[in-house]
């Protein structure tokens, strides 16, 4: 009877064994991996925006507060995108010809929103509020980063449950003294391990890991 | 196998003449003869038209099954009748259902296997493939009722970005490992047994894809002694790992109920009673599979009355079981004099459910007892009947635990009446559809009794065969190339 199968056969169906293997770890390590990249949480990845409004140039260089445009970050769960007329105040009077801003006079004539991309954009099964975290001593920084180095902004943090959990498993690592919140050039101190605790505990922070405390 | 020639089970079996007197294959049967049987099954050129028929009937379920679960998808699981109060509905109740059936297979190939009963030999590979057609149609469910099916795998602990493990504690956890499990292991068994059949279909075909199609699927058998001590080992490794499934997936499938507190499912007897439950509506399933498949397809010889009563037996012993645990029930409820129990079982039995609640029991409990009777367990027709009466009766078991529980607990600001939608009936008549499909391809395609194994039952039935031969299972396996 004539052989089915050519001799190499024998060493194909061996060599399949091995490779199937592989090739099932490497696709599951690539999918794992991929989750933590900035392809995926645009975590470093600065976003364009019209106009290219600066973080830096507004904090740092003129030294404007954070509550000034986000002005409902400490009573309401949204920090606040500011309305273009937050943009006139000053830009009625500075600026008032430059080209780059004529995206915000147009809005402002128009009466029309300017369109930003969101940077810091939870799915919509998350709840989160602003002003628990900034009454308990949550700094901005300590979630979006030093914003007023960012010339356009970027994501510092991955937004991941993790990342979440990582805090409210352990809140005493960050929290600050409430009068440094808004401190864009705050950094833990060395025994943030105590002063942390001590926080907690003068703050009475109760952080919750239920499951219903964000999935409501 | 090699136990059956022993001179104490031989003497065993004299004593009990019911046995004796029904052979687990028909005499005059040769080695050539059982090969060219059932190879010719799947082996014959030609299409039958009964059998494609058949296959264009289960196809129209698998189009309903595509249908119901695509509108699924698209709308979710708000299509179904399920509500705040009854959460699980049809979708639970087909899972515990399906799953049940497939417990048949496992006790067959596994438990029979090591318990040595020869009579299992021509009905395992069937069972077996009946196993995991339901364990699939079973999954389904479960998958289909989260919601997001895509996320499903969610339930494994796997490292993820969320920082959390599924939920241990949970029996509905258990429950994915139970029966992911079973799945693989029911698979690997059945793919074990089957190898040495696929190398005789691959040296039987003519055609040369036929030849390569089984030659692959043989994985190079050549029925060499050093196989057949591999084999022996391993499908004796895989039947003892399959044992302890029979038992442990159904109680854990109970414990999705039992580890609750609702009324009517926190309760001790659940394991033990759903065990018996799906080995019960697994042999029912079995017979209703076995008894059209042998006269369809003349496998009267090898599928004797013997397997059909053995069969039956098993059925009336695990439906007596079933039949304790409804007692059970009943006394728990009267003898906790809780309210809530009281409640529960009153409400089953004379609530608005109360038609479900007595159709079971006669279904479950009271025909079945004709098995009782020798003249019912050896005619087809009424053995069939029942079977299908049993089938139905342990879907409306599952029904009244699962409905009428969740309809009516604790509070009655939380009562709410379940009713089915067409999307329900729709998916679950699909997985019928499914595993019929499926299973009149295994019909076409593959052998539905194992070949080699059917031949190691001839020589201790024929006289005239000389001493020794078929007394090690090793050498009847010389018979792999006829």
């Amino acid at each position: 009877m004539a052989q089915i199968f050519h001799k190499s056969f024998n060493s194909l169906s061996k060599v399949s064994i091995v490779v199937g293997g592989l090739v099932a770890a490497t696709a599951l390590t690539l999918v794992a991996t991929a989750n933590t990249t900035a392809w995926i949480s645009y975590v470093g990845v600065a976003r364009e925006q019209t106009p290219p409004f600066s973080h830096k140039h507004h904090v740092a260089g003129l030294g404007i507060d954070c509550r000034y445009c986000h002005t409902t970050v400490e009573d309401a769960g949204f920090a606040g995108i500011p309305s273009t007329k937050t943009c006139m105040t000053c830009h009625s009077q500075v600026w008032t010809e430059a080209p780059i801003l004529e995206p915000v006079r147009e809005s402002y004539r128009t009466d029309k929103p300017l369109e930003w991309v969101r940077v810091h954009d939870l799915p919509d099964f998350v709840y989160f509020d602003h002003s628990i975290h900034v009454a308990k001593g949550v700094g901005c920084s300590t979630c979006h980063g030093q914003v007023d180095q960012m010339p356009l902004m970027w994501r510092e943090n991955t937004l991941n449950m993790t990342w979440c959990l990582s805090c409210h498993r352990d809140p005493a690592q960050f929290v600050r003294p409430k009068d440094k919140v808004f401190d864009m050039t705050w950094t833990p101190p060395a025994n943030q391990r105590e002063q942390g605790e001590a926080l907690v505990r003068d703050y009475h922070i109760t952080s919750k890991t239920n499951c219903g405390v964000c999935h409501r | 196998m090699q136990a059956a020639k022993d001179p104490a089970v031989q003497e065993h079996h004299a004593l009990a003449g019911d046995r004796q007197d029904l052979p687990v294959i028909a005499p005059g049967h040769t080695l050539s003869s059982i090969t060219d049987k059932i190879t010719s099954i799947v082996l014959r050129r030609d299409t039958p038209l009964a059998w494609a028929a058949s296959l264009a009937f289960a196809s129209t379920g698998l189009f309903f099954l595509a249908i119901s679960i695509a509108w699924l998808l698209a709308k979710g699981t708000g299509v179904w009748g399920i509500n705040n109060e009854v959460g699980w509905g049809f979708a639970i109740i087909n899972f515990v259902w399906w799953i049940g059936i497939g417990h048949a297979g496992t006790l067959i190939s596994a438990i029979l296997l090591l318990l040595n009963q020869q009579w299992r030999t021509s009905i395992n590979r069937a069972a077996e493939a009946m196993t995991l057609f339901a364990v699939a149609c079973a999954g389904m469910f479960p998958l289909l009722h989260v919601g997001r099916p895509w996320l499903a795998f969610w339930l494994f602990p796997i490292p993820n970005t969320m920082g959390v493990w599924p939920q241990f504690r949970s029996p509905l956890l258990w429950d994915v490992f139970a029966v992911s499990t079973y799945a693989t292991v029911s698979a690997l068994f059945w793919f074990t047994g089957l190898i040495p059949d696929l190398a005789t279909l691959r040296d039987q075909a003519k055609h040369i894809w036929a030849k390569r199609a089984f030659g692959m699927l043989a994985l190079g058998w050549r029925g060499a002694a050093k196989h057949w001590e591999r084999y022996e080992v391993a499908y004796l490794i895989l039947a003892g790992l399959s044992t302890p499934l029979v038992v442990s997936v159904h109680t854990v499938v109970s414990f999705d109920f039992a580890v609750s507190i609702v009324p009517g499912w926190h309760a001790t007897i659940l394991p033990p009673y759903f065990v018996a439950g799906a080995i019960y509506s697994g042999f029912a399933m079995v017979l209703t599979l076995m008894i059209p498949l042998r006269s369809v397809y003349g496998l009267k010889d090898f599928i004797t009355d013997r397997h059909l009563n053995n069969m039956a037996k098993v059925m009336l012993a695990t439906g007596l079981i079933v039949a304790y645990g409804y007692v059970m029930e009943a006394f728990y409820a009267w003898y906790s004099g809780a309210p809530y129990e009281l409640a529960m079982i009153n409400n089953r039995m004379f609530g608005d459910a109360w038609k479900s609640y007595w159709a079971l029991i006669l279904f479950n409990v009271l025909i079945p007892q004709l098995l009782w009777f020798r003249k019912v367990r050896l005619n087809p027709v009424t053995l069939f009947m029942i079977s299908i009466v049993v089938n139905i009766g342990m879907w409306l078991e599952r029904y009244v635990i699962v409905v009428t529980s969740l309809e009516r607990d604790f509070m009655p600001s939380a009562w709410a009446d379940y009713y089915p939608t067409k999307w329900d009936v729709m998916l679950y008549v699909g997985t019928v559809g499914f595993f019929f499909f499926a299973f009149f391809l295994f019909i076409r395609f593959l052998p539905v009794i194992a070949v080699f194994e059917m031949r190691t039952l001839v020589p201790a039935r024929d006289p005239s065969a000389k001493k020794g031969v078929g007394a090690t299972t090793s050498s009847n396996k010389e018979g792999a190339h006829p």
